[in-house]
């Protein structure tokens, strides 16, 4: 492979003569390393022959090969779109290599190169002994391909099936034929319709009616190899009166060039099913200048399919030169209850446009928007979200709080909400507020022995809060940590 | 031996010289009280003995506790043993009042090369302190000084004073908002904190304050520099004349510089 192990950058200098400081500002991304392992790889480009090959490659039935080859078709008929407040450089989807696997497939964990669980354990990923330490089943996923599943056993004995999307098309098959696509069709939209295409691995959930998931559920993804795209697919499917938590991780190494992720996630709850998502998203974000980073493409939906289901987003983005993405519910069951809570923190160069849709279809159903977006250096952080209420939502509710927090002066916050209202019963709230950290907030601080970095990590946490409460605990702390990584250096 | 020596300051604010030539001293364990009409430069002093920014020194020291004061970043004043209770105290949403009080603490503990105290014994600091300055326990658990009232947030104020042990505390207007009853509950706070090694500068515009935190000094600001000292009896004849007569003696006073009269 050949690898840039370039990963020296220039620090800005800092506002104060502190060393603590400068050696903060030089461990700032610190998911940054790359590790050599050898890997299979498809040639760059992308046909109906590669679609074939990777279906092959993962010894897929045949209506799968034949449903990515539908979803290849309609892409080449879509244009890109261009309607978020991006600024995207064009892509070349003839460059990417649309699979990436370390050599040599793991059958079991025991098998996983130890390299590579070298790089989990570098990252804090709870694998092997140390996932049955913190009480937390991992699916991780390296590039393309899913490294190992802890806690299978634990697991089956109360019938959820957690693994990876692969096998679960191969063992599965039944389940995933009947909901895959069901609530992100696969002409939905671009990137959407090239995930259907290409997607090469993710997780995948099952938990039977009453079943109340006994451990967290956690997927790690990490994109490692140079010039590949990241295509997972992750699919939950919770059916009546059953309860999973699950959360999401991701990291990348640092390079010169953008690399795609176009994930697509879909959720499905039946009648008073639990779904509570949660992801730290710390993809490279590149460089102080803009240059290199993830371009993070994300289609993630959640469909309330049965009467009083709830489905539940919680999202910490810190991370990807760009993020597009819009973690939404379709409130069909009656009572159903969709939730998002965010928080998107952008600094240098990364731009962000994220939020939410609310579909409300059913009578009596509720949703809550809790976005916080933070903007640091000469970033653009833009809220988008759409509020829906269809004629047959008697008596629906949404209540929406969007507040923006800039740091300096180069950078800007949007928002953009949407509202449709059909259904004269229904009630919609929305309150949005943009504040700035003010001298005085920083001086009061500073008055009492808190240094200035600190004093605005404090200051963001606090305005982070009542979205960090939706967290499970440990990826709360690893949020908070992730905030104030990502924000040194944005005062001065 | 002074804790702190103020030696001929003069400072700016948005380029207009506020304090020409202010000179003060104050001893361990002393209480100064400086009075002065509007605009004297009251609380630029308070400011630039915080270090805030936008206050520029353009001449003068300021000696503290044999450190050059000046030199020093807010957060190493404080840690250095100087506190200022706000005129204004700050809310910060969502950051738990005692969270903040207990990372101030430790940041100053760094500082000083003291070891950081961990939850439970800084719960019990806090628990002890509650005695000298009552706040409820709501308040402990609410965000910073969020939804206070104007008592509480002074309030909040002395209880911080207390847990962080100053050698120096710098009340601004600290009477100021308050209530005859909350005036009296802040006084109290202080008073118990005073201490042989502990020395005050109290700002204030007026008299009343002093009539429950009684001065060793009294010092007349005006026109940017301390131009009367004495003891408690001259706030009370401030109360009584204002501060006119003061142009008799300090005939380069301008009448605008004497205007404000304490009611």
């Amino acid at each position: 492979m050949n690898e840039s192990e370039n990963m020296t950058r220039d620090v800005a200098a800092p506002v104060r003569d502190n060393a603590e400081v400068v050696e903060a500002l030089n461990r700032r991304y610190e998911a940054g390393f790359v590790t050599d392992i050898e890997s299979d790889s498809l040639p760059p480009g992308l046909s109906e022959d590669i679609v074939r090959q990777l279906s092959a490659i993962k010894g897929e039935p045949e209506w799968m090969t034949d449903w990515r080859l539908a979803a290849y078709r309609h892409w080449l008929t879509m244009p890109e779109p261009d309607w978020a407040k991006l600024d995207i450089a064009p892509i070349d989807y003839q460059s990417v290599s649309y699979y990436s696997a370390p050599k040599a497939g793991p059958k079991s964990l025991d098998e996983v190169d130890p390299k590579l669980l070298e790089t989990y354990e570098k990252l804090g990923v709870p694998l092997h002994e140390r996932a049955r330490l913190a009480g937390v089943a991992v699916d991780a996923v390296f590039d393309s391909v899913s490294v190992g599943t802890t806690f299978r056993k634990e697991l089956a004995e109360a019938g959820v099936i957690f693994c990876s999307m692969s096998e679960a098309i191969r063992e599965h098959g039944d389940l995933v034929r009947q909901y895959l696509g069901s609530v992100v069709p696969t002409a939905d939209n671009y990137f959407a319709a090239l995930n259907s295409a290409v997607f090469s691995d993710g997780s995948f959930v099952f938990i039977p009616s009453g079943v109340r998931c006994p451990m967290e559920l956690s997927t790690y993804f990490r994109i490692n190899a140079i010039n590949t795209g990241q295509f997972e697919r992750t699919l939950i499917i919770v059916e009546d009166d059953a309860y999973v938590s699950y959360l999401e991780g991701c990291t990348a190494p640092m390079r010169d060039e953008n690399q795609l992720h176009a994930a697509v996630v879909e959720l499905i709850a039946l009648e008073r099913a639990q779904i509570k998502y949660s992801t730290v998203q710390n993809w490279y974000p590149g460089d102080e200048n803009g240059v290199g980073g993830i371009y993070n493409f994300v289609t993630k939906r959640g469909d309330c399919r049965g009467a009083d289901s709830k489905i539940s987003w919680t999202q910490v983005e810190t991370g990807s030169a760009i993020t597009w993405k819009y973690p939404s519910c379709i409130l069909r069951g009656d009572r159903s209850v969709g939730e998002f809570y965010s928080v998107a923190l952008t600094h240098h160069r990364q731009q962000a446009d994220t939020g939410t849709k609310m579909i409300h279809i059913g009578k009596g159903t509720k949703s809550k928007i809790v976005a916080k977006g933070i903007s640091a250096g000469r970033s653009s952080n833009s809220y988008r979200g759409l509020v829906k209420i269809e004629k047959g939502a008697d008596g629906a509710r949404n209540y929406t709080q969007c507040d923006s927090l800039l740091i300096g002066k180069k950078c800007g916050a949007h928002t953009f909400p949407y509202m449709e209202v059909k259904n004269p019963s229904a009630i919609v709230e929305h309150e949005a507020t943009t504040s700035k950290i003010s001298d005085d907030q920083l001086f009061y601080c500073l008055s009492r022995g808190i240094g200035e970095e600190d004093a605005v990590s404090m200051i963001v946490d606090g305005f982070c809060k009542q979205v960090f409460r939706e967290l499970p605990m440990e990826f709360a702390v690893e949020a908070k940590k992730l905030l104030e990584v990502s924000l040194e250096g944005a005062v001065g | 031996m002074h804790m702190l020596t103020i030696d001929n300051l003069h400072a700016r604010v948005e380029g207009k010289e506020i304090l020409k030539g202010l000179s003060l001293a104050v001893k361990p364990g002393e209480v100064h009280a400086i009075m002065g009409p509007n605009g004297a430069g009251k609380s630029t002093l308070a400011n630039v003995l915080s270090g805030r920014d936008g206050y520029e020194v353009t001449a003068g020291s300021v000696n503290f506790d044999g450190r050059d004061l000046l030199a020093l970043e807010p957060e190493e004043r404080a840690a250095v043993g100087m506190f200022l209770a706000f005129q204004y105290p700050v809310e910060i949403p969502g950051v738990n009042n005692t969270y903040f009080l207990r990372a101030a603490l430790n940041a100053q503990r760094k500082f000083r090369g003291e070891e950081e105290l961990d939850s439970m014994r800084f719960l019990k600091l806090v628990r002890e302190k509650l005695k000298v300055m009552q706040i409820s326990d709501d308040l402990l658990h609410r965000a910073v000084n969020e939804g206070f009232s104007g008592g509480e947030k002074k309030r909040n104020e002395i209880f911080q004073m207390a847990v962080l042990e100053p050698k120096l505390a710098i009340l601004d207007e600290t009477d100021s908002g308050l209530d005859i009853d909350a005036l009296k509950q802040v006084a109290e706070g202080v008073n118990a904190l005073r201490s042989p090694d502990r020395s005050f500068l109290i700002v204030t515009h007026y008299q009343r304050l002093l009539d429950y935190i009684e001065p060793d000094f009294v010092h007349v600001l005006a026109g940017g520099r301390i131009v009367e000292s004495g003891d408690k009896s001259l706030a009370l004849k401030l109360e009584e004349q204002g501060y006119a007569w003061l142009a008799d003696t300090h005939p380069e006073l301008r009448k605008a510089d004497l205007a404000g009269a304490p009611a």
